[in-house]
């Protein structure tokens, strides 16, 4: 029963951090594209509840930042005016879930701007930039799993139930993809493929890449259980009153399947965000100014980024919660599985 | 982008000169060595006393190729070779004139074609042996065969045909020429002189190209430069040696040059070399990005970190404007009809804003450019060329002269349609090496999207770029560098003139393709042949204006040159021409009770 609440729980967590992914365009104050030239390098901005001199305000409030008299990079605050944060602004026109056309934001403050996280070299706003990178990277990862575990399934269960030569050829397949040097590979492809590729169909390239590579493994777990489950005595007892091919597999075989399948999705999809976000860091990924996490991270490859801007690193950290709500949904996965596996082999032994 | 620094070559006679040879390695002699007959008339440099003896360390992006100047042509090379060779006449970097070196003086015949150079007396090569007349006559002959295929020949052929060179006596030398030219005595800046007892015979033999590799041992290698060839470690490092027969000395009459040894360590990217230098392992650093400089700055421990104003980079932005005839897609040859309409050029030049790749490239540190000629050259640039601001309306407006028009989306943001009702949408390459310009493409690119124009950028790898556009000339736009040696005109010849390889938008053309620059090619060559500077500078500028009036070329910014030493180093003085922090190597010396010995 408690593997089915931590279940809950986690499901519970990642659902709501994918919900404020969904809809970056209502809390992120602004267009991750858009270019404040007269900030690059903006630090952080704190948020204050006591002003200079020592009036505390019911509303929290920032002071914006301007650059030290000289410098191009050190910011100091301006204390003359606090901007209040104000909730529901119109801004930006954005789509939520894509379709919707609105321009209400969550948060952001009249005559100034806010920058949660600091700002980029382009003076382009992290916060924005991480949620709305958020929507590219997860995606990448859901449908690279999705298109996996579907490659997986269908070999995986042809050459489990079919066996003989079919099962050889696609087991030696499955091997050779999991020996290939897939980013070698992949620049190589880079390489031929047009000079410009535009944003999406450079996220295409990428979700068919990523899903493409990973298919080995889920099809050997598959092709496992469909070898195991297909000589059962309730698909024997089927099979003995006529039932065809498809049917059995489809009413009897690939349903147990189903519990490894989710255990692998719960795991791949954060090694795909991750891959993801690496063929990004390499520059392989969507091109700039679209943001992705993999993106965001790519300007720590130059040193004096490395160690002026430290916000530089957040979007590192933002992939922790997400990886373990995944990993914990996975682990609570496995623990159901196998308990309901315990409760099957005690029963076994019964009869 | 003609490489101009020269060097010596390898010799294959052993034997005798090298027993002598061994014996000096062996013994590097202090101060000046034994000298018979003539006396040697030493070039004395006015300025402070240094000390002698230590180690300079500094670093080089990568390994040089080689060590020969007759086929050097990466700046690496040309690095090292600068400071192993010498020339007859060199431009000071500081100044930016020239100055005597291995010749002591010189004279221009009043018709303007004949120089009549004279050799100091009593020099010798880094091996020891001396240096007369036929060394140069050696040199020139070298330079000027076309079996050589030395870089330097062509800008020793001057009104089409090579210049004749001439020796009246042992140490005076006459060049002639065919029509006059405006260079003057510049032309022999960065001509490295040969050593014509070790390369003769590899010469005749035709294996020239074949020496001066890095593995070259040290006794078959020499030049009239202050340093001289030790120890190579593949990969790692090349170490030189002091040339103690070198011909300056300071003041005081102390020979040059003052450190013992020169290290070059290879260093393969900006931010490695900022690293060695923070943790001492070199002592200078130079060709710095204004972001690395801000963090030396912030950090300044033992060392100096030296701002020395406007370089002659120049940072543009060029669209394809080759005739590639029936090889062209039809993709190409539609968007090359917008990129041969000047008013699309205008339009885009205008929506640049300059003052924003200054701020956020170069950190400020650098300048906005509306010309070919940087602003770190004072006597060259137009001053009368307009330097208008950033104006959106102005470049809607050229856009609608020339028939283009817009077209609003669903969420406001408005495209840009040419006369046939098709997106203006376009890729710009950039160096993925290079962060700098990579930011520009990256700023140019919302730039132009305020215009409606779908700008996508694509960094590639330097080569594939250079093979793009030069070679297969199949790109759209290409953001590049370029950064002139000399502050002189000539220096950029090949982007001037239309059949110049670096004349990026169409390079080496048969017959000029546009009547602009046709008149581009007749104004500096005629200002090639121009006496006077005020002549010269006439022509100059109006080659500026019409470059500036059809922008072939869409200038950005230039950076500031800026470089490092560490506290210990004396008569460090970066300097804003190539080589920007050892033009002064044989001067740089190391502050009393220090020593650096970290490798």
């Amino acid at each position: 029963m408690s593997a089915r609440r931590t279940f809950a729980k986690w499901l519970v967590v990642l659902g709501v951090l994918h919900g404020i992914v969904v809809c970056a365009g209502f809390i992120a104050p602004y267009d991750p594209v858009e270019q404040d030239r007269k900030s690059p390098y903006l630090p952080p901005m704190r948020l204050h509840l006591a002003d200079a001199h020592g009036h505390l305000h019911t509303r929290p409030f920032v002071y914006s930042l301007r650059l030290r008299e000289g410098s191009f990079d050190q910011y100091e605050e301006d204390t003359a005016v606090p901007h209040p944060v104000k909730f529901f602004l119109s801004g930006t026109r954005y789509r939520l879930l894509g379709l919707l056309s609105c321009r209400m934001h969550l948060f952001g403050a009249e005559n100034a701007r806010i920058y949660l996280l600091g700002t980029d070299a382009y003076g382009r706003d992290q916060f924005s930039r991480l949620l709305f990178g958020g929507q590219v990277s997860l995606l990448a990862g859901l449908l690279g799993a999705g298109i996996t575990l579907f490659i997986g399934l269908c070999i995986g269960a042809v050459a489990g139930y079919y066996g003989g030569w079919r099962d050889s050829l696609l087991m030696r397949v499955a091997e050779l993809f999991l020996a290939l040097p897939w980013l070698y590979l992949l620049f190589a492809l880079r390489a031929f493929l047009p000079l410009a590729v535009s944003p999406l169909e450079a996220f295409f390239l990428i979700i068919a890449v990523i899903g493409a590579v990973g298919w080995a493994r889920p099809a050997r777990l598959v092709r496992g259980v469909v070898l195991s489950s297909k000589e059962r005595d309730f698909v024997r007892a089927a099979r003995g009153f006529g039932a065809t091919n498809g049917y059995l597999l489809r009413r009897h075989i690939l349903p147990e399947t189903s519990s490894v399948l989710l255990t692998q999705a719960a795991i791949l999809i954060p090694q795909y965000v991750l891959a993801e976000m690496t063929l990004s860091f390499l520059g392989l990924g969507v091109p700039e100014p679209v943001p992705s996490w993999g993106n965001l991270l790519s300007s720590l490859q130059l040193y004096s980024v490395l160690v002026s801007y430290w916000w530089m690193y957040l979007p590192a950290l933002i992939m922790v919660p997400f990886f373990l709500g995944y990993l914990g949904l996975a682990s609570s996965l496995q623990e159901r599985g196998e308990a309901y596996k315990i409760e099957k082999s005690s029963l076994g032994s019964l009869t | 982008m003609k490489n101009r620094r020269a060097n010596f070559l390898c010799c294959q006679m052993l034997l005798c000169p090298l027993i002598a040879l061994v014996v000096l390695l062996g013994h590097p002699a202090p101060g000046s060595p034994q000298q018979k007959g003539t006396k040697e008339e030493i070039f004395v440099l006015p300025g402070d006393a240094g000390r002698s003896g230590g180690r300079l360390v500094v670093s080089l992006r990568g390994e040089p190729k080689t060590l020969n100047p007759l086929i050097a042509a990466d700046s690496r090379s040309r690095e090292v070779i600068g400071v192993m060779q010498a020339d007859l006449v060199h431009i000071n970097r500081a100044t930016q004139l020239t100055e005597p070196a291995l010749a002591k003086s010189w004279k221009i015949s009043s018709d303007g074609l004949a120089y009549t150079l004279v050799l100091r007396q009593g020099l010798k090569f880094s091996d020891g042996q001396p240096l007369d007349a036929d060394d140069v006559l050696f040199t020139f002959r070298v330079y000027l065969d076309e079996n050589v295929h030395a870089p330097q020949r062509d800008l020793l052929i001057v009104g089409g045909k090579p210049i004749a060179v001439r020796k009246v006596d042992s140490h005076t030398v006459v060049f002639q020429l065919a029509k006059t030219y405006g260079v003057g005595e510049r032309l022999f800046d960065g001509l490295a002189i040969l050593p014509r007892h070790l390369l003769e015979k590899p010469y005749q033999e035709g294996k020239l190209g074949q020496l001066g590799t890095l593995a070259t041992a040290a006794d078959q290698w020499t030049g009239l430069g202050p340093f001289r060839l030790k120890e190579y470690v593949a990969g790692q490092r090349l170490v030189l040696e002091r040339n103690p027969y070198y011909w300056k000395s300071d003041a005081k009459g102390n020979r040059l040059p003052y450190v013992d040894e020169l290290v070059f360590l290879f260093v393969p990217n900006a931010d490695a070399q900022v690293l060695k230098f923070q943790s001492g392992e070199t002592d200078t650093i130079s060709q710095l990005g204004a972001e690395n400089f801000s963090v030396l700055s912030k950090q300044q421990r033992g060392y100096t970190m030296l701002d020395a104003g406007p370089g002659l980079e120049y940072n543009f932005l060029f669209f394809n404007l080759n005739d590639a005839g029936e090889k062209t897609s039809p993709e190409t040859l539609r968007k090359q009809k917008w990129f041969r309409e000047v008013k699309f050029r205008q339009a885009v030049s205008a929506a640049v804003d300059r003052e924003a790749i200054v701020r956020l490239v170069y950190q400020g540190r650098g300048s906005a450019i509306w010309g070919l000629v940087a602003p770190g050259n004072r006597r060259w640039g137009n001053e009368k060329l307009a330097h208008p601001a950033r104006s959106l309306e102005r470049a809607r407006a050229l856009l609608k002269e020339a028939g283009f028009s817009w077209s609003n989306g669903p969420n406001g943001e408005s495209t840009l349609l040419d006369s046939d009702g098709k997106t203006v949408e376009f890729s710009i390459l950039t160096s993925s090496s290079n962060a700098d310009r990579a930011k520009m493409a990256a700023l140019l690119q919302d730039d132009l999207k305020q215009l409606g124009m779908r700008v996508q950028v694509v960094p590639l790898e330097f080569r594939s770029l250079l093979d793009r556009v030069t070679q297969s000339k199949e790109y759209d736009a290409c953001v590049m560098g370029i950064a002139s040696f000399d502050a002189d005109p000539n220096s950029d010849i090949n982007v001037w003139l239309s059949n110049g390889g670096t004349h990026l938008w169409n390079p080496s053309q048969a017959q000029p393709a546009t009547p602009w620059e046709a008149e581009i090619d007749r104004l500096i060559e005629e200002q090639m042949s121009a006496r006077t500077f005020e002549q010269r500078k006439k022509l100059y500028d109006r080659a500026q204006e019409v470059l500036a009036e059809n922008q072939p070329m869409i200038f950005l910014a230039s950076p500031n040159i800026l470089a490092g030493a560490k506290n210990s180093i004396g008569n460090f003085r970066p300097a804003v021409l190539e080589p920007y922090v050892l033009w002064n190597v044989e001067r740089l010396y190391l502050k009393n009770g220090t020593e650096n010995a970290a490798r």
